[in-house]
């Protein structure tokens, strides 16, 4: 079928077959490589994006079920070379990520964790950020990251 | 803490390079590569663990309108590639031909016009099979008439791979028969995967017209691979350029070769045309390169006031169905041979003989520094039983017993010459951070309280040995462990780095650069760090092992002292002065004595590639080359205490607090270094408590995918609290040691210790991993468990 998605402010249309995985969407049909595929079990999130700005899991969600809709990717946050939109900063300050394959999804998963409690506890950034895995940090610096993007002082 | 904004000109909290482009989803891993006309392979497994294959029909699947081709076995015999060498000098099935081994085994490989068309084609391929008796248990594996599993190797009649020994047998025995107090303990590291959020994958890309292989890949290793590649497919080495791009983590499952990557090689050059091989999460757990998996019989000796005397340990090692594992050649169970740990004894001896059972190859990975997590997990373990069964103070035991600093170099009891150390200075640290008498004294209300709330307090002093190593003792395959290095600075003064080492996340764009920036004050940012591209950059082993600062570390160091004192040449003859009458200082030259007259390393620069006249014999440009081949091991050290909390009732354990110190030597970047802690203290987390692979009677894998196989999430770790000692390793150009897996090693053992130090009032002397809440609860009913079978 015809999907026609709009992903970061541009419509993509592309003939797929109904059975095509939205991360496969955004990563060959628009040619968006950021959102990253870690598991076939929706258990770690590497592929978390934005669907009319809520965040899911894209490889557990049909192309054609987001016919219409909004999708915003890693890619958005910060379009071209621009400015780094502030959870990508705090990553980057705090050393919130090392091979960087787990980092575009836990971002957009921040970043819908800062949208729905703007000034989360230490406690409550770690069960907003309990579907996406990371391999290489500990979490820790993830946990200051997303504290710092609040805006909030970053005590350990 | 954080880094500053400031870019230090040298060693300090710096802010990573390459974060601009993961932070923008703008990295290249593997499978973001896109070639023009590239093609998709997918990989049909084995569904039994040990079953001769009767026939193959691919027919269905090359009638399939999407599929370019189908390769089976039988189309690799007749390329002589359906086997390859492994890293252990064994050889591995590529694609089954007489029989599969182990569940999840590559039968046959399947190449399309797109991913899912190549999965489809997989489901129309059809294998008879002849079941045969699976060898699961490793400690079964030599029984008479256990099932033979490798039947293609000549004169194979059993599943006994090797035996190897070190230490003093005859003077071990001695001791123990004299000791005062021997303590026993039969303790398991189970098998677990390293499970990189990025899976293994290759992009094959054989030109036909010029001959030349290019494969990007997921590997640690990329001059090993193309070396291998070279011997195994008969391509010239020149021919072949294999592209370590990004890679989503490694932690020791991407050093190897698998059958992946050579069925993409393969699917190229019959289809003339790129193929993308990208392996999902359940292929990755159950066939490539799993961790651990070792049977340990530990004893120990001491007297009766807790001097210890001796370590003596017999290890069964399962090795699954070929002998894949990675480690240098002459030490087929790695560098067990440091299990006396960090601990003043009269004599060792240890025994490990490895096996085949019927599942897939692997053991040297997941942080693992060559069997040393092994290692340090039997002997801290051990040291804790003994504790336990004297009844004192763990903290106490191990305080008596460390290697004093004055020691080192200390020569171990197997061999191991270990280079620096102040160990009670870290372990006390360590108590005092996490307030050690404070927490004993809680717990003794706890217990006198009663109650189903129990609460434990682990520890482990580790040493680690990392920095493999030196090229006369230690090669992989015939090569030697040394690493090589280029550094050119360029006429305006910035500078590209070339490295053999291969980042999958450690910083290494970052770190490198520093090192470079402290040896000749050029601003980290002026300097490209380049790796992973066999055609851009010097051979050298790659990185595992944590041994790219004690190798390739030390040869950047080395090369950019080299390239300064080219440069004292040239300032020599800018200034028209004698290159003796020079002084350094970060980033210049100037004469003795007269501080305002000196070059710049910039200035010296453009005057290295201008027409000033040089010395005789001098060629001008200012660049360097390097193979460093180190003296010896690295061996960085850490005190580790772990807090804990079980519920008696449910046997779920939470961890409380987790104190961690390290030294590591020089720390280049602190920021980065506590970071490598951080994820390998996650490991030592999950290990404990969560990770298994366990094995049903058929051999079938249970731990396949990760609705089974358990990482820790946010909410299993707890913010670790870090400390520091500074002990350089003294033959090390910069004095920094290796670091990345220390945490990964030093970790578990803490962890166990501390819940079996909350069940020790219940009468549990020890439990094996992952002390999952039901493996606790089954210890606190006193019933035993097999954490690597099923059915236990």
């Amino acid at each position: 079928m015809k999907v026609s998605i709009e992903v970061n402010g541009e419509t993509v249309a592309e003939e797929v077959e109904d059975r095509t995985l939205l991360v496969h969407y955004l990563r060959e049909n628009a040619g968006l490589t950021g959102t990253n595929i870690g598991c076939d079990t929706t258990s770690c999130g590497a592929c978390t994006v934005l669907l009319d700005g809520e965040s899911v899991k894209s490889c557990t969600v049909l192309a054609a079920q987001a016919d219409g809709h909004r999708v915003t990717t890693v890619e958005g946050l910060a379009p071209g070379d621009g400015e780094l939109h502030p959870v990508q900063r705090a990553f980057r300050e705090q050393h919130g990520l090392q091979c960087g394959f787990c980092t575009p999804g836990m971002i957009m998963a921040s970043v819908s964790l800062l949208a729905e409690n703007p000034k989360p506890t230490r406690e409550q950034v770690r069960e907003g950020l309990e579907g996406n895995l990371c391999r290489c940090t500990g979490y820790h610096n993830i946990v200051n990251a997303v504290i710092e993007a609040s805006g909030q002082e970053v005590d350990r | 803490m954080t880094a500053t904004e400031e870019v230090p000109m040298g060693f300090g909290r710096m802010h990573r390079k390459e974060d601009a482009r993961f932070l923008r989803g703008r990295g290249n891993y593997v499978d973001d590569v896109v070639l023009p006309g590239m093609l998709h392979g997918a990989v049909l497994r084995s569904p039994y663990a040990h079953a001769k294959i009767l026939s193959v029909d691919t027919s269905a699947a090359e009638a399939h309108p999407k599929v370019r081709a189908v390769i089976t076995g039988e189309t690799l015999a007749g390329l002589d590639l359906a086997w390859m060498p492994t890293l252990s000098g064994d050889v591995q099935a590529v694609l089954a031909t007489d029989k599969v081994r182990f569940q999840g085994q590559e039968v046959a490989f399947v190449v399309a016009e797109d991913r899912y068309s190549a999965r489809d084609a997989l489901e129309l391929i059809d294998v008879e099979y002849e079941p045969l008796a699976p060898v699961v248990d490793a400690r079964k594996a030599l029984d008479a008439g256990a099932p033979v599993i490798r039947d293609d190797l000549e004169g194979r009649a059993d599943n006994h791979i090797f035996d190897w020994e070190t230490g003093d047998k005859a003077r071990t025995d001695e001791v123990f028969a004299n000791a005062e107090v021997v303590a026993v303990q039969d303790m398991l590291y189970p098998r677990v995967h390293p499970a990189p959020m990025e899976t293994c994958g290759s992009v094959a890309d054989m030109d036909p017209v010029t001959g030349k292989l290019t494969i990007w890949t997921t590997t640690q290793a990329p001059h090993a691979h193309r070396t291998v590649y070279a011997l195994v497919a008969g391509l010239p080495e020149h021919k072949i350029r294999v592209i370590s791009p990004d890679i989503g983590g490694g932690f020791g499952n991407k050093v190897g070769i698998y059958p992946g990557y050579v069925c993409s090689i393969v699917g190229s050059i019959l289809t003339g045309k790129p193929v993308k091989w990208m392996e999902d999460r359940s292929e990755n757990l159950m066939s490539t390169s799993f961790a651990r998996d070792y049977h340990m019989h530990g004893e120990i000796a001491s007297t009766k006031d807790g001097k210890i005397l001796g370590v003596r340990v017999k290890v069964l090692a399962d090795h699954g169905a070929f002998n894949g594992t990675a480690q240098p050649t002459k030490y087929p169970a790695g560098f067990f041979g440091v299990f006396t740990g960090s601990y003043d004894i009269e004599a060792a001896h240890a025994e490990v003989t490895g096996v085949y059972t019927n599942k897939a190859p692997g053991g040297v990975a997941y942080a693992c520094s060559f069997r040393i997590t092994e290692a340090v997990y039997l002997v801290e373990r051990l040291v804790d039983v003994l504790a336990h069964d004297l009844g004192l103070d763990p903290a106490e035991l191990r305080l008596r017993n460390l290697l004093r600093p004055e020691q080192f170099p200390y020569q171990s009891k197997t061999g191991w010459e270990y280079d620096s150390g102040d160990y009670p200075r870290a372990l006390r640290l360590a108590l005092d951070m996490v307030g050690y008498e404070k927490l004993r004294e809680e717990q003794a209300k706890r217990r006198e309280a009663g109650g189903e709330q129990l609460m434990g307090i682990g520890m482990a002093f580790f040493t680690e040995a990392v920095g493999a190593g030196p090229r006369k003792h230690m090669d992989i395959l015939g090569l030697g462990m040394a690493d090589g290095a280029e550094l050119r600075v360029h006429p305006t003064g910035k500078a590209v780095l070339r490295l053999s080492v291969q980042s999958q996340g450690q910083g290494h764009e970052t770190t490198f650069a520093q090192i470079v920036a402290e040896e000749l004050g050029i601003s980290p940012e002026d300097i490209d760090v380049v790796h992973g591209d066999t055609d851009q950059t010097p051979f050298g082993l790659g990185t595992y092992g944590s041994r790219s600062t004690p190798v390739s570390g030390a040869a950047t160091a080395v090369v950019a002292r080299k390239v300064r004192e080219r440069a004292k040449i040239v300032a020599a003859a800018m200034l028209e002065v004698s290159a003796d009458d020079l002084e350094w200082e970060k980033g210049r030259w100037f004469v003795k004595g007269d501080r305002a007259a000196g070059k710049s390393i910039q200035d010296i620069a453009m005057a290295a590639h201008s027409n000033l006249e040089l010395p005789e014999g001098v060629e001008g440009h200012l660049d360097a080359t390097c193979v460093y081949n180190p003296p010896n091991l690295t061996y960085p050290f850490g005190a580790y205490v772990c807090v804990v909390d079980v519920d008696a009732g449910t046997g779920q354990v939470k961890v409380r607090r987790f104190v961690a110190v390290d030294d590591c030597g020089v720390r280049i970047n602190p920021m980065i270094v506590e970071g490598q802690v951080h994820g390998g203290l996650a490991d030592g987390v999950g290990m404990a408590l969560m990770q298994g692979m366990a094995f049903d009677e058929d051999g079938n894998h249970l731990g396949g995918s990760f609705m089974d196989y358990l990482l820790p999430t946010s909410m299993e770790c707890p913010s670790w609290e870090l400390g520091e000692t500074v002990t350089p390793s003294p033959h090390h150009p910069i004095g920094a040691k290796g670091v990345g897996e220390s945490a990964t090693v030093g970790s578990p053992a803490a962890v166990v210790n501390a819940v079996l130090d909350a069940l020790k009032p219940h009468g549990v002397r020890h439990a094996d991993m992952p002390l999952t809440p039901a493996a606790v609860w089954c210890a606190l009913q006193g019933r035993p468990i097999r954490t690597d079978l099923a059915i236990p």
